[in-house]
């Protein structure tokens, strides 16, 4: 069965979710509450009657407590900057495969430009204008991650606009927007999914950087990656501080890459999309349509 | 004569100067009537049914008229010809397995057709598209409006492609090759039942099969390299041709009581390509009867003793026929 390819990923992926949402039923103490007197306790140490299954922090902070609470941090950013950039990217991307001609270079253009922005440059730039907090650093991400499911949506719909149904449709006078919502989202949709299932592990890591170089969350919130930057300090005196969320991070990215590729196995556009994609000459000004899965693979990479 | 539903007058397409691929087509159709458009590939058929539903490629400029119950079809604006497609004018292509959704039930694309052109009573719709799959001969129509089109025969989806087209309950439909995808049993019974359920409407039937002609059509009209050669009723055309194309076209449809002894006849030579066409006889160089004044273009003109028009400046007269074809295909 390839079933339990997608099955156990999602599970996992479940339970962080599940998680997440707990964390105050499942933590064991507040997150931020500071015990100076039990700092740098080891794992399993037991410090004034209080257990700490994973540790404390240099500030006495319960280093599990934490994970758990820094979880909500990393879904949520990963989750709102693929809702937002893939919403934004597949519009952008429909559209102009709709369209064509001149909106469709200048879409094209825009998305080349923003994915030769560096990115960290552009993230002190954005922190630098409207200060840090977590909903500049989706704002941050979306600017710079929509190009991927822009190319791939223009790609989809260049060839599924000259397929029969298509026309089809226009010839029993079907305006121009009931097509695209009808017929044309249909087919990009599956598609945009499994981006959007590749590029949730890549947020998490984007946001627990921007966290780690103190451009996310600001303290005392806890997420994986301001907990790494903290970590780091003791690295060689308290292990701990850095492995556990390190691994917490390392598990979630890597079980959303495994769902990523099992979705994308089971809806491989080299079997669900016809092979015409690839022999369509894009026309005048227009930029050269990138096929599905050598995008596909590029993002993977 | 205004009892004709569609009035096709000198209908032209072209791609630019010296590019015309479509150089007059005028045809008519009552109510009801099946209008055959045949010709070897190449010679504008699909091109000239586009223009009438304004779906020409976008470097084509059309010209001409085309009049459905008086209403111009011709020179309308994309706005009005949506209303115009599915509802006045629908079109039956000739591949149902791309033609149709892969992910939409087929009772929904039926459907969808009464929802562009406003009835927005779900019930009504759902009832009237089992209604069309039960009347395109779709066995347990209730159930079939509920499978996806790879469910179906191909044979069962060119007749949800006809019942799609008749959603709208059109004036006209146009059939482009409708049948060639299927095979040869299924193919009589689609046939049938495009005749059987058009009885309201004009049909512009295209095909290059002389057979299916035979069998569906009232009115024949014979295109060579994008101008009308012979039109007429199908009864004449078919015994009398009087154009040395059409002969020589139905020279080489094999007769199907007479056993085959040796090779079908073909028309030597090939249709003149879009850039190659001059002032004078299309047929010109495959025609066993030019004479120079064939340098100069015939005009389409009644035939003496017959209904038909044909554009030929040594037509064929009745029992000349079987010798024409001869000729034409030595
Ligand atoms: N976009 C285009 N640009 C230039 N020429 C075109 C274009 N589309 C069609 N043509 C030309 O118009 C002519 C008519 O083509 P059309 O498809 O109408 O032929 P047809 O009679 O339907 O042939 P078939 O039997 O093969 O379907 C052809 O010579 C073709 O080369
Ligand atoms: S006009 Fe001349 S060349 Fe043309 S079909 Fe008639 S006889 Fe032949
Ligand atoms: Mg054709």
């Amino acid at each position: 069965m390839r079933n339990h390819r997608t099955l156990v990923p999602a599970i996992v992926i479940a339970l962080y979710v599940l998680v997440a949402l707990c964390a105050p039923l499942i933590a064991p103490f507040d997150p931020n509450h500071a015990d100076l007197a039990a700092r740098l306790s080891g794992p399993f140490a037991t410090t004034h009657g209080h257990f700490h299954l994973l540790g404390t922090d240099g500030l006495g902070r319960d280093v599990l407590s934490r994970i758990i609470y820094g979880s909500r941090v990393s879904l949520a950013v990963a989750a709102a900057t693929v809702l937002v950039s893939g919403a934004f990217g597949v519009t952008l991307g429909v559209v102009a495969g709709w369209r064509r001609g001149w909106l469709a270079a200048v879409i094209m253009r825009l998305a080349d430009i923003a994915l030769s922005v560096p990115f960290f440059l552009l993230a002190i730039l954005v922190v630098a204008v409207l200060g840090p907090s977590l909903v500049n650093v989706v704002i941050c991400l979306s600017l710079v991650r929509w190009p991927r499911y822009t190319r791939i949506a223009y790609a989809n719909v260049l060839e599924t606009r000259e397929r029969g149904f298509v026309r089809g449709a226009v010839a029993v006078g079907a305006p121009g927007r009931w097509i695209v919502l009808r017929h044309i989202l249909p087919e990009v949709a599956p598609l945009a999914v499994v981006v959007g299932t590749l590029e949730l592990g890549l947020m998490v890591v984007f946001e627990a950087s921007l966290s780690f170089i103190g451009l996310g969350v600001q303290p005392p919130t806890a997420s994986w990656g301001s907990m790494l930057s903290d970590g780091q300090q003791y690295v060689a005196s308290a292990w701990w501080l850095a492995t556990f969320p390190g691994l917490a991070l390392f598990g979630l990215v890597l079980t959303v890459n495994l769902l990523g590729d099992a979705v994308r196995d089971r809806l491989d556009p080299r079997r669900r999309v016809p092979r015409r994609v690839r022999r369509r000459r894009p026309g005048l000004g227009e930029p050269a349509a990138e096929p599905i899965t050598t995008a596909l693979e590029a993002d993977h990479a | 004569m205004n009892d004709m539903l569609l009035d096709v007058r000198d209908l032209r397409v072209s791609f630019g100067p010296g590019k015309d691929a479509v150089t007059g087509l005028t045809l008519r159709a009552r109510r009801g009537e099946t209008v055959a458009l045949v010709g070897e590939s190449g010679c504008g058929k699909t091109l000239s049914a586009l223009a009438l539903a304004g779906l020409q490629p976008r470097e084509a400029a059309v010209s001409g008229s085309a009049e459905l119950g008086g209403v111009q079809l011709l020179g309308r604006t994309e706005r009005q010809l949506r209303r115009i497609r599915g509802n006045l004018v629908s079109m039956v292509f000739q591949d149902a397995s791309t033609a149709l959704n892969p992910l939409m039930t087929v009772g929904a694309q039926i459907e969808e057709v009464m929802a562009i052109h406003g009835t927005h009573d779900r019930r009504a719709r759902r009832k009237r598209s089992v209604e069309l799959l039960a009347a395109v001969g779709v066995p347990d129509a209730a159930n079939r409006a509920r499978s996806h089109p790879h469910q179906l025969s191909g044979g069962m989806r060119q007749r949800v492609m006809i019942a799609i087209a008749l959603a709208g309950s059109p004036d006209l439909v146009i059939a482009d090759e409708p049948t060639t995808a299927l095979d040869v049993t299924v193919q009589a019974q689609v046939l049938a039942l495009l005749r059987e359920s058009t009885r309201d409407a004009a049909v512009l039937f295209i095909t290059h099969d002389m057979g299916v002609v035979a069998e569906i059509a009232d009115q024949v009209v014979v295109m060579y390299a994008g101008t009308v050669v012979e039109s007429g009723p199908i009864a004449e055309v078919l015994e009398r041709p009087h154009h040395p194309y059409t002969a020589a076209l139905l020279a080489s449809v094999p007769d199907p009581d007479v056993p085959q002894a040796g090779e079908l006849p073909t028309i030597p030579g090939r249709v003149p390509p879009l850039g190659e066409r001059d002032a004078g006889c299309p047929f010109r160089d495959r025609c066993p009867k030019s004479q120079d004044r064939c340098r100069e273009r015939p005009p389409l003109g009644p035939v003496a003793g017959g209904e038909s028009a044909v554009a030929c400046w040594y037509p064929e007269h009745g029992e000349g026929s079987s010798r024409t074809v001869e000729e034409a295909t030595r």
